[in-house]
């Protein structure tokens, strides 16, 4: 990037540097440590200069909107408009969970995040024996339509966005949305918001799941080519790294498994003949923001331009939305501690920044009783209010990727791109993704890092305060905690049994019955068919059923 | 010589959080226990039919899903039903006042988030039946 005279001259300072005024320095006072290395384990220098940057060529950084989008997905990032500020809710019913939302819109929240109960993420009704005890619990309960309704009573949804958590039974919920929006006569090109139906990292990190692999990455091409052909602005599958973090992987790994995931996606569509610039630009992404500040931001320029050349170079792709990675990002909900909470919104706050200094298009920041509770009232608000304060009082937002250009951050850049390419060629090695997941490898790696990070948070080397240094004893917490009003699991059975009651079930069986007709057929597209079982009353732990009955169930062997 | 402290490791519930659970199976493997792990969502009977098949002396049960007040309970009436000389061990995320509750259902000892792998060792073996110590 720099003249390679000036690069020799810049190198000789540094080296007359580190002969004497270092030299001296050191030998009065050494470094608390004898090596630095990130959060990832990447070792890092003490000082950075244009030497560490001068093998990477100014392309390689370019200018913001464009190829490969190292510094933004957009010409203007937030001078046009901020991120969105989107704080996942949901427990209770559908009602309850409407209020919440309600309120979050209240206090400024630009988009909404839904967040379903276990027995919804793994395909039972909230009358099922598995469901017991569950029903509303971490998540708000959907069992059919009505329920969807319920949720999303007086929101707009052509005005304000909605991100879907859901992945094994993404395609049900998705079908639920579509006949939401058809009852209330909505245009479908003109929602926006997301499913994060990305089951890969389900088999690897998260580890809900239902169907075996083969038919789940059929479930996945049918809502990414429905999308494409009905729903010109809503992305159908948030292909997450945030899981993978939180399941123990380094922020490389992150980055890695889910570039791997994504390369499965994209093969799976282009497989069935659909071209990669028809479908490539509602693929959106999601990471996690970790405590590690300079790497967090690396982590995210380097997905953008991992991201862009992949799509470019391996699959060939033409139009700049294609390669051009936006991304979803949640503050790491791992690093917040039970012992002195109010230390969580700090955390919280660090981590937001470098979400925004590296870029994200939506954010959610974690409340400070995620450690042990779900999210109170004011425990959510603090944390948007944690947004707000970056978005209009730092004035961090002025300038696009306000980092680009130092030479550390830019020189760390390259160094998580050059290991994330590194583990893709592995994966590459061992046959794709899937043969990879199917031989355990991802979750091999992962259970690694996690014992590690344990180890070393035991002995002391990786601090967690209030944890393992200024302990305190255990005091009250000081923010009341989120109570599960113990009527909803009753009143939930009951909605669902009247929907049974009041439906035409002769019709629900006939329909019930095409959906494993067309499931038997793989070329054909399970969502049309998926969408008249909902609105025809079929309930989710019905449709799952059906299919469970005629693909089988995930098996894992675990390993540890 | 005693014999290794037999540990079945058990998810129950339906949430996949596997993360602190095969830190723990591990930390108590590499400390000489037997460990066997039943991998994600399990019931309760399935839990305790293996604890009586594998004739182990602790099982230690993760739960992050919130339900810990339905299952535990549960599990440990099973584990009383069939006769089960194991001791109850429950870890994950589960507020304080939710505690007596679970130890006056049967759980040995309940260890929370943020309890070092070499705190769980020692709490297991703590709570072990005296013929396995």
């Amino acid at each position: 990037m720099f003249d390679p005279d000036e690069i020799e001259r810049i190198r000789q300072a540094r080296e007359a540097w580190e002969a004497s005024e270092l030299r001296e320095f050191l030998a009065r006072q050494p470094e608390a440590r004898t090596e630095f290395r990130t959060g990832s384990g990447l070792p890092v220098q003490r000082v950075y200069t244009p030497a560490d940057v001068a093998g990477t060529p100014f392309d390689a950084i370019g200018l913001p909107g464009q190829y490969p989008f190292t510094r933004g997905p957009y010409p203007t990032m937030y001078r046009g408009r901020l991120w969105t500020m989107r704080q996942i809710a949901g427990y209770g019913t559908g009602e309850d969970t409407n209020r919440r939302f309600r309120y979050l819109i209240e206090q400024g929240q630009t988009g909404l995040s839904v967040d379903f109960d276990m027995p919804t993420l793994m395909g039972y009704d909230s009358d099922d024996p598995r469901a017991l005890g569950e029903v509303g619990r971490e998540g708000v309960a959907v069992d059919t339509l009505d329920d969807m309704e319920a949720l999303f009573a007086g929101v707009d949804l052509e005005r304000i966005s909605v991100s879907m958590t859901i992945n094994p039974t993404a395609w049900i919920l998705l079908a639920m949305y579509v006949a939401l929006a058809r009852r209330r006569g909505l245009d479908l090109d003109r929602l926006s918001g997301t499913v994060q139906a990305d089951i890969l990292k389900e088999y690897v990190a998260q580890k809900e799941w239902i169907f075996p692999i083969r038919p789940s990455m059929r479930l996945m091409r049918d809502m990414i080519v429905f999308c494409a052909d009905h729903m010109a602005r809503y992305n159908p599958i948030n292909i997450s790294g945030y899981h993978i973090s939180e399941a123990g992987a380094t922020s490389v790994q992150e980055v890695a498994f889910t570039m791997a995931n994504g390369i499965a996606y994209v093969e799976e569509v282009t497989r069935s003949g659909v071209p990669v610039d028809r479908f490539a630009p509602r693929l959106a992404f999601y990471f996690v923001a970790q405590a590690d500040f300079f790497e967090e931001v690396a982590k995210f320029r380097a997905a953008r331009r991992i991201w862009a050349r992949i799509m470019k170079e391996r699959f060939g792709a033409t139009r700049p939305e294609s390669m051009r990675l936006r991304f979803h990002c949640q503050t790491a909900a791992a690093t917040l501690t039970k012992a002195q909470p109010l230390n969580n919104v700090v955390r919280t706050a660090l981590q937001a920044l470098s979400a925004v200094l590296g870029g994200a298009q939506s954010l959610h920041t974690n409340g400070l009783d995620e450690a042990y509770a779900i999210p109170s009232e004011l425990a959510m608000k603090v944390a948007l209010r944690t947004q707000q304060i970056i978005a209009d009082e730092t004035r961090v937002t002025s300038v696009v990727d306000p980092l680009g250009g130092s030479w550390y951050v830019e020189a760390l850049t390259s160094d998580v791109e050059r290991e994330v390419l590194a583990i893709l060629a592995r994966v590459d090695a061992m046959g794709g993704t899937i043969r990879a997941i199917e031989e355990g490898w991802f979750q091999r790696e992962i259970a690694e890092s996690a014992y590690q990070f344990a180890r070393r948070k035991a002995a002391g080397e990786q601090v967690v305060i209030g944890v393992n240094r200024h302990v305190e004893p255990p005091e009250p917490s000081p923010v009341e905690i989120h109570r599960v009003d113990p009527e909803v699991e009753a009143r939930q059975v009951a909605r669902v049994q009247a929907v049974r009651r009041r439906r035409d079930g002769a019709r629900v069986e006939a329909l019930l019955e095409r959906l494993v007709a067309v499931a038997r057929d793989p070329a054909a597209n399970l969502l049309p068919v998926t969408i008249e079982c909902v609105e025809a009353g079929a309930t989710l732990g019905e449709v799952v059923a059906r299919l469970r009955d005629l693909w089988g169930s995930y098996v894992e062997r675990p390993v540890f | 010589m005693t014999l290794p402290l037999r540990v079945l490791v058990a998810k129950v519930g339906l949430d996949g959080h596997d993360r602190g659970v095969k830190v723990v199976a591990r930390a108590r493997r590499d400390a000489g226990m037997d460990v066997i792990y039943t991998g994600l969502h399990r019931t309760p009977e399935e839990v305790v039919a293996a604890a009586v098949q594998e004739d182990v002396d602790v099982v230690g049960v993760s739960i992050l899903s919130g339900a810990h007040m339905t299952l535990i309970p549960r599990l440990a009436a099973l584990l009383r039903e069939a006769d089960a000389d194991a001791a109850l061990v429950v870890g994950g995320v589960i507020p304080d006042e939710d505690i007596p509750a679970l130890k006056a259902a049967g759980a040995a000892d309940v260890v929370l988030q943020d309890a070092p792998p070499d705190e769980v060792v020692r709490r297991v073996r703590d709570a072990a039946p005296q013929r396995a110590r």
